[in-house]
């Protein structure tokens, strides 16, 4: 859905993507998620007094991928003191890049061939989580909050577009190609679920063909592609309304509310904070040098973009279905589009390969990550000579990703011994004469029967036909 | 036979490392000296003798198993406490804190340990560290035991009074302003702020953090220097921590200042609110280094002037973030309230005292919008001035000399309603501080009320070595002083060595 | 000022404080009035660059340690008063 009629929206958006280190971003403490409350914590990510913040290498490392996969400047940077108070922050600052960010003037080319600007990449720490405790379990009417601090001094990048997005699905687009871009540089799981990967919408509307920007509300909240679109779209048209309707569009953080539906105003820009920056003076400035910025780009892999032109290419001959395509995207975002090129490299038909992984491999994507590819695509090529059924294929898959291994061992040890081609010539044989009615009506073109009985097949091998070949054993008795 | 107390901290880890003295005997007389004297002085905040006891039995252990303490084997030293002491309370001198037992210790807090020095205390300060008397203590006030009526000065009151009273041959302080210096000079105790980032800030509780450095108090030059050698080095636990081998201080003392250049500040020195009797001992020992073989020479640095001013915006304005974790929620104290706003604010309003919300507000106002540029941007420029200045001063001198304070020792509740005259007493110690250069206060004489009075050495950045070599000269021809009137018994009366044999009571 | 700093300052402190601090900031003003066109701001006495630390994790502190000194505390974590309002 875009604006009503006679209008456009201005859509920026900031994302918040934890970084994959070891550690957190001052210090020695673990960076993990789901550990029993507050048992990843010290001095220092607990803000004890006295305590130093010491910044993490491989934070510095990953922010810079993040910058090179967007096409920015990475430039000499300085860290700052951002000032509030609020219980889930230590030291009631946040330690923050303010006015010289690390990453500056990129650009992230989306796959409908739009381009949105890359304002900035900056480095800071992320804050603990509080929980709200109370009758309604909501902020409003809580009882009381706790705190844990596990997740205080994670290291963030904070990516912000330029105002360059004007529909909730380019907004949505955006969001799915930055987390595809993010995995494929390794800087981040991509996790918006977990939260490693959170989106604030900045929305204003105009009419058409107005220059000036209108007010602009921040929307809070969205913790899926979903959300952010639903948000997005729920707020253009709110803005439109309230203009409509003779209203002025006020200045406001909003929070979506994902149960009703709408944005709801949080505060207004009377209530905006003054943050107080100054520089920390705990850190010292960050300038990285011509050569590891070399060496940083130059260990990037091929971005998204690149890799789907790639697997699409495997595909051959034209513009690929929605469906392909939407395949063709996950498994890149994934991060499995070498088990696609692998299997098809070994002569696996690409489109089988892609279905498994897009599928199968894509629903464990963690697990298919650390497959080896040539047990892959050996896998597929078993089943591609009809040595395994497709649920066989399917079974063994399952156990490759669990603990790795060959297939066909695999494949053995469920006792899938392929069926030899003339016993499932008898078996499907002996079906037809048992079912002589149904045959007569198959014969007759009532093609549907061809399910009833291959499960007859498949139920006397105990599954270990062959789909594809009870189909072609089928259609050579009938003639 | 002379006690412990009285012994210089070298000799006593010479003894010790010998086996002709046990550290649990020395241990013993200075907790029998705390216990007797330090309740007219107020100089702990909290005694850690049982730790110290069995701290000096280890040390003893490894002299008899053969093995080598370290350089301050035995010698007792207290600490100010804003420096981190694993399970021994910390508290800043600040009701916000009591009863706060940090789980780690601050890196010098180790290095002592690493050197076989023995923690007997934790020592009072003005509330974390802002303060030029000790009064801002929300625990009660330091006294100076050359005079109980008059302060010790401030912040570091308790390391320069415990030290003066004999209550511990060494002592560590903070400066951040002139935080060891100037209540060394009013206490008449060598006092030292090093380089900053040679000495780690890793555990040290921050008043401002760009400023900030710990630094040694003893009662000679070269006992200064040895703590200072014990406790400086590389910290890859602190970011602002120097990759340079810091100057070995010990071998420096006794090196004489042959050839060596002298500039006299004439801003520190001649500066109007210096007293008479602290300027004429200021050139008493300019003549001291010259007759030593120095050239002494007046040298003008007109940018000192704004560096109290360009002080008092950056140190609040960090300290007003530094202190902002001090919320009720995590450690110390709480005070309720109706969401957690409200208990953060009520907590603070209880937690802190006047100096420390004063500051705290000054602080958020050079930060807040609108006034950053003005007052905190311009600040740090001025910050750059200053730096040139000193550079170009250093092109001409191998070290500066000036007063370390405008007066000696005054009356406790003289200042304590009159901040600006409170920052006045740091005129002539934060200008190195902005620079993060090092500074040490050296006893020379009295003032003609009997008080001591305090010179200052300041040398440029990694400068240590000469700036200790010129202390020492100046320690040497230092004109007789009087004992303080409240002290260790074994320090009453006894010979100090050094500069303390004559005067008697004022 | 005071309610930015967090801190619950009762009207006698205020009456006492403001024009302790109108004078500390009228000598402040000296700065505010000085030319320093050409000179950058030093946030730092020494010009230290690129200090990082490998990417290792270490020990963390004992929970029950960390918790100990909690004014409050429930199910391992720290216990506050209600929340008003969100994180800006
Ligand atoms: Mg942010
Ligand atoms: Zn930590």
């Amino acid at each position: 859905m875009s604006a009503p009629d006679g209008w456009e929206a201005v859509i920026g958006l900031e994302v918040h993507c934890e970084l994959r280190t070891r550690t957190k971003l001052f210090c020695g403490c673990r960076n993990a998620f789901g550990s029993e409350p507050n048992t990843n914590v010290c001095p220092v990510c607990l803000g004890l007094p006295g305590s130093l913040p010491v910044l993490n290498e491989a934070a510095v490392e990953l922010a810079m991928r993040i910058g090179a996969a967007l096409h920015c400047e990475i430039r000499p940077s300085v860290f700052h003191r951002k000032n509030y108070f609020y219980p889930d922050m230590p030291k009631d600052y946040q330690v923050s890049q303010y006015d010289e960010p690390i990453n500056v003037d990129g650009y992230l080319d989306l796959p409908d061939g739009s381009r949105v600007g890359i304002v900035r990449a900056h480095i800071e720490e992320d804050t603990g989580k509080t929980s709200h405790v109370g009758e309604t379990g909501r902020i409003h009417g809580a009882g009381h909050a706790l705190v844990d601090y596990n997740r205080a001094g994670v290291p963030l990048v904070e990516i912000v577009s330029a105002p360059d997005i004007t529909t909730a699905a380019q907004a949505r687009l955006y969001a799915a190609e930055l987390r595809a871009i993010l995995v494929a540089s390794g800087a981040s799981d991509g996790r918006m679920e977990e939260g490693s990967m959170r989106v604030d919408a900045n929305v204003s509307v105009r009419r058409v063909g107005d220059v000036r920007l209108g007010t602009r509300c921040e929307v809070k909240n969205l913790n899926s592609l979903r959300s952010l679109a639903r948000a997005v779209d729920h707020e253009i048209e709110r803005q439109v309304g309230v203009i409509e309707s003779g209203g002025v569009v006020e200045q406001q953080t909003r929070h979506w509310d994902e149960d009703q539906g709408c944005t709801v105003a949080l505060r207004s820009k009377e209530e905006a904070f003054d943050y107080r920056y100054f520089p920390e003076p705990d850190l010292v400035p960050l300038d990285p040098d011509a050569a590891w910025i070399e060496r940083v780009r130059a260990s990037l892999g091929p971005m998204p973009a690149d890799r789907r032109a790639a697997v699409t290419a495997l595909l051959g001959g034209g513009e690929p279905s929605d469906a392909r395509s939407d395949q063709v995207a996950t498994v890149v975002e994934l991060g499995l589009d070498h088990l696609v090129t692998a299997a098809a490299s070994a002569g696996v038909d690409p489109a089988l390969a892609l279905a498994r992984t897009a599928n199968e491999a894509a629903a464990a994507a963690e697990a298919a990550r650390s497959v080896d590819p040539a047990a892959y695509a050996a896998l597929l090529q078993m089943e591609q000579r009809q040595e395994l059924s497709a649920t066989q294929a399917k079974a063994v898959l399952a156990e490759l990703m669990a603990g790795g291994g060959d297939p066909a061992q695999i494949a053995g040890r469920m006792g899938f011994e392929a069926l030899a081609a003339d016993s499932l010539a008898e078996v499907v044989a002996a079906v037809v004469a048992e079912h002589p009615d149904e045959w007569e009506r198959f014969c007759g073109g009532e093609a549907k029967l061809a399910g009833f009985f291959t499960g007859h097949v498949m139920r006397r091998t105990q599954g270990k036909a062959n789909g594809k070949a009870v189909a072609a054993e089928l259609a050579r008795l009938r003639g | 036979m002379s006690g412990a107390a009285t012994t210089p901290a070298l000799a006593i880890a010479d003894a010790v490392r010998r086996r002709e003295r046990r550290a649990v005997e020395v241990v013993e007389e200075h907790l029998a000296a705390i216990a007797e004297v330090d309740g007219g002085l107020g100089c702990f905040l909290e005694v850690t003798a049982d730790q110290a006891r069995r701290r000096a039995a280890e040390v003893d252990a490894a002299v008899d198993a053969g093995r080598d303490p370290g350089p301050l084997a035995g010698v007792p030293v207290a600490v100010k406490d804003n420096l981190c002491t694993q399970g021994v309370p910390t508290t800043c001198a600040s009701r916000i804190l009591q009863g706060w037992h940090p789980p780690y210790d601050a890196t010098v807090v180790t290095r002592l340990a690493g050197a076989g020095a023995v923690v007997v205390g934790k020592t009072n300060l003005d509330e974390f560290a802002m303060g030029s008397s000790t009064e801002s203590s929300a625990f009660g006030p330091t006294r100076n035991p050359h005079d109980p009526e008059r302060v010790p000065g401030g912040s570091s009151g308790g390391s320069a009074a415990a030290v003066a009273a004999g209550l511990a041959p060494l002592a560590l302080g903070s400066d951040t302003g002139g935080s060891i210096r100037q209540p060394a000079a009013l206490c008449g105790v060598v006092g030292m702020k090093p380089t900053y980032g040679t000495v780690s800030r890793y555990g040290l509780v921050a008043f401002a953090s760009s400023l900030d450095q710990v630094g040694p108090f003893a009662r000679s030059v070269a006992d200064a220097a040895a703590l200072y050698d014990a406790i400086a080095g590389h910290d890859p636990c602190d970011s602002t921590s120097l990759h340079q081998v810091p100057p070995a201080c010990g071998p420096a003392v006794g090196s004489g200042v042959g050839g060596l250049r002298v500039g006299l500040v004439t801003e520190l020195t001649e500066a109007e609110g210096v007293q008479a009797d602290v300027r004429r001992r200021v050139a008493e020992a300019a003549e001291a280094l010259a007759s030593a073989g120095a050239t002494v020479d007046p040298v003008s640095i007109p940018e000192l002037r704004v560096a109290l001013p360009a002080y008092y915006l950056l140190a609040p304005a960090e300290a007003s973030s530094n202190l902002a974790r001090y919320d009720g929620v995590r450690y110390g104290l709480r005070v309720d309230g109706d969401d957690v706003a409200d208990m953060n604010a009520r907590t603070r309003e209880a937690g802190f005292g006047a100096e420390v919300k004063r500051r705290i507000l000054l602080g958020t106002y050079a930060l807040s919008a609108g006034y950053y540029d003005a007052y905190y941007g311009q600040a740090q420029r001025v910050r750059t001035l200053i730096i040139q200045a000193f550079r170009r001063a250093y092109e001409d001198f191998d070290v500066l000399l000036s007063a370390t304070t405008p007066s000696t020792a005054f009356r406790l509740g003289e200042k304590v309603d009159d901040p600006l005259a409170m920052y006045l007493s740091d005129v002539c110690t934060i200008p190195t501080n902005l620079a993060g250069h090092p500074a040490m206060s050296v006893p020379f004489g009295t003032d003609g009320a009997g008080l001591p009075v305090g010179v200052q050495v300041l040398a440029p950045a990694l400068g240590e070595a000469v700036m200790v070599a010129a202390a020492a000269v100046l320690e040497q021809a230092a004109p007789p002083t009087s004992l303080p009137t409240v002290a260790a018994p074994t320090l009453t009366g006894a010979g100090t060595g050094r500069g303390a044999a004559t005067g008697g009571a004022r | 000022m005071a309610r930015l700093a967090r801190i619950a300052l009762t009207e006698d402190e205020l009456d006492r404080y403001a024009p302790q601090l109108a004078s500390v900031l009228e000598h402040a003003a000296q700065v505010a009035a000085l030319d320093t066109a050409g000179a950058a701001p030093t946030a730092h006495p020494f010009p230290l660059r690129n200090v990082l630390r490998p990417d290792e994790p270490r020990p963390s502190l004992d929970p029950q340690v960390v918790l100990a000194e909690a004014p409050a505390a429930e199910e391992g974590r720290f216990r506050v008063p209600r929340i008003l309002g969100e994180a800006p």
